[in-house]
């Protein structure tokens, strides 16, 4: 059986869902490779430069992993989700990074531009067609997953929403949903603070009907797609919770300028910007953590 | 009221065009912000976010620069990758740091728009009218042009001067007769030949290396650390690509040519220049360019995404290439030590290869 490899890095996070049980629906064997950890960053900091992001070092990590244990491996190119939108470069540059450092790996491949009148549906109709299957089981493949993923975002909102109302002290994280997952970076302190009782809101909702609004409200030019989400996730939950934690890898162009903003124009609520790279450790972590915990109860108790 | 006060970022020689733009169209007082020094990039550096990328930093130094000696109106404008949300970000830290000015954001989501350019204009000068703005448009864009064109041969032929200097001050010159009044196209002419009539001694092959990477880098040579002016001190035919005119009118006409040449190694743009540097490495190698020079800020996301690819080709064609990452600290002496080790090295391998 063909067996399809998904790297466990970047937009699996969030489009892990729709893509697992597509190829699954298709009778397909899906390996996912495995979580992020030391060696998997060390081996994905060989193929980009020094400079790269760690999501992308990552990223480059996992297809390592996954080079010669599949026989395709899936890396979409999501090059524009919605009109005068844009995603970072990296997204833009992957497939062909993965194509220039990997020469043996057979890439399925499908673009994304919206701007090119290009959507989702043909981009999996592409793949399917790759891979030889009829439009109509490729149809149906898509249908399934798609309602799947739209359960488990439901699922998602209603979990956060209850964990909304508890009168536990509650701490936001606002990150791409690829750093929140990671085991490297976002979990570590997803894991701390829960340790320590503190109710943590995840920034990772799927629904995105109201984003431009509740966007603007911070900022008006910014054009980034996955940061405007995070943006008005934001603006969207500020007042239920007690402080704000702003997770970013080095060097993330993006965020470099929105979390920015973020800090610039969010106030009166505690924020702590926090930055990882491959050589962070876990005990700086922990005691800015501590004192971040301690600022918001002591601000809590005062009101 | 006071006559207001216009100041923009510095952007290599194009500070020329733009202020002679400024001044026809408005009834504003122009002011050039002071040159760069390492101050500027120091209290940019200050008061920027951490790891945005450096031609930011600079932008921001020539703002507060030009805010303490009188400014009120600032301009920005640039798209892209990241260079289209510099402006909201300046702006709030200006205001954050007590500074009264109004900012005149001349991009509409990264994209040049014309009628927004006039929009956003017409709140700084009521009585401009549209055809008054297009014309002076055009004829700045035209100075833009013979700039990049003059710009091109100065490259070319600059390490191979007789007197030493004669070419920076003519240029000097060329430049400060294009924003005074009169007949551009003659005035361009007359400088054409002028320089053509500067003495060179120029051996039949000399060395040539291409300049490619990230366009704030490429125009403003200080934030290169002179590069070219270094390169042209080892006598060396130069050549770079970005400029204005490339950036403003050729790129959008040539994106599908680039993808085709350089099917091999890259099948979509790979953001902002990405795309373009993979294709000028192609246009490099096949006129037989000795070297490669790349440059790049620091964190800048789309080289940094196109590097890998580069590097590729430049083995596969087996052309060397040299790297610069330019940072706020990066040491004058060992960019040199550098690009003297590249010249010492290519100019071995063109004694062996002829």
């Amino acid at each position: 059986m063909i067996k399809i490899g998904i790297p466990r890095a970047l937009l699996y996070y969030k489009y892990h869902i729709l893509w697992i049980n597509f190829f699954k629906n298709l009778g397909l064997d899906v390996i996912v490779s495995p979580k992020t950890n030391k060696e998997i960053i060390e081996k994905g900091s060989q193929y980009v430069i020094d400079e790269a992001c760690l999501s992308l070092k990552i990223f480059m990590g996992h297809l390592h992993y996954l080079k010669d244990k599949c026989d395709y491996v899936f890396i979409p190119r999501l090059a524009c989700l919605k009109e005068n939108e844009k995603v970072c470069t990296n997204f833009l540059a992957i497939y062909d990074l993965a194509k220039i450092s990997f020469p043996t790996l057979k890439i399925l491949n499908f673009n994304l531009d919206v701007e090119k009148k290009e959507d989702e549906f043909e981009g999996f109709v592409k793949v399917g067609q790759d891979l030889n299957f009829s439009y109509l089981k490729i149809l149906r493949a898509y249908e399934i997953a798609k309602t799947k993923e739209k359960e488990y975002y439901q699922n998602q909102k209603i979990i956060m929403e209850n964990k909304l109302k508890t009168d536990n002290l509650k701490i936001m994280i606002v990150s791409h949903p690829y750093n929140l997952y990671d085991e490297f970076v976002g979990k570590p302190i997803i894991n701390y603070l829960e340790k320590e009782k503190v109710t943590t809101i995840i920034s990772d909702i799927y629904d995105n009907k109201h984003n431009d609004i509740d966007c603007s409200l911070i900022s008006k030019t910014l054009y980034w797609t996955y940061n405007k989400e995070l943006m008005s996730f934001v603006q969207k939950y500020k007042n239920k919770v007690d402080g704000i934690i702003l997770l970013s890898t080095f060097p993330c162009g993006p965020d470099s300028l929105a979390n920015e903003l973020i800090i610039r124009r969010v106030k009166d609520i505690p924020i702590s910007y926090i930055t990882i790279d491959n050589n962070s450790a876990d005990t700086g972590l922990i005691t800015r953590l501590e004192s971040f915990i301690d600022i918001i109860k002591i601000r809590k108790e005062k009101s | 009221m006071p006559r207001p006060v216009i100041s923009f970022p510095h952007l290599g020689n194009y500070s020329y065009p733009i202020a002679y733009f400024f001044k026809h169209i408005t009834t504003a007082e122009i002011l050039i912000a002071p040159p760069i020094t390492k101050k500027t990039i120091e209290i940019g550096s200050k008061y920027s976010p951490d790891f945005v990328c450096l031609p930011f930093k600079y932008n921001l130094g020539n703002f507060i620069e030009a805010l303490e000696e009188g400014a009120t109106i600032l301009a920005q404008a640039g798209g892209g990758c990241r260079y289209g949300c510099y402006g909201e970000v300046q702006e709030q830290i200006l205001k954050d740091l007590g500074y009264n000015f109004e900012f005149l954001s001349l991009m509409d989501n990264g994209k040049i728009n014309i009628l927004t350019i006039y929009k956003s204009l017409k709140k700084i000068n009521n009585h401009l009218s549209f055809s008054k703005y297009i014309y002076y448009l055009l004829k700045t864009m035209l100075m833009i042009y013979y700039i990049d064109k003059i710009e091109n041969y100065i490259r070319l032929n600059i390490g191979f001067e007789k007197n030493k200097g004669s070419f920076k001050k003519l240029e000097k010159e060329m430049l400060n007769s294009f924003s005074n009044k009169g007949f551009l196209t003659y005035k361009y002419l007359k400088y054409k030949r002028k320089f053509k009539k500067l003495a060179i001694i120029k051996p039949k092959k000399p060395l040539k290396i291409g300049i490619i990477g990230e366009l704030y880098t490429s125009m403003e040579q200080f934030s290169s650390y002179f590069i070219e002016e270094e390169l042209a001190k080892f006598n060396i035919e130069v050549k770079r690509f970005t400029n204005l005119t490339y950036l403003l009118v050729k790129k959008r006409y040539v994106t599908k040519k680039m993808l085709r040449d350089v099917k091999k190694y890259a099948s979509y743009p790979l953001g902002a220049d990405g795309l373009d540097n993979v294709a000028r490495c192609k246009y490099l190698i096949k006129h037989k360019y000795n070297g490669i020079i790349h440059i790049k800020p620091f964190g800048c996301t789309p080289e940094i995404g196109a590097m890998p690819i580069i590097d590729k080709i430049c083995k596969d064609y087996n052309i060397p290439i040299i790297y610069f990452s330019f940072d706020a600290q990066t040491s004058d002496e060992g960019i040199k030590t550098r690009l003297e080790a590249l010249v010492d090295m290519l100019k071995e391998r063109k004694r062996k290869n002829d």
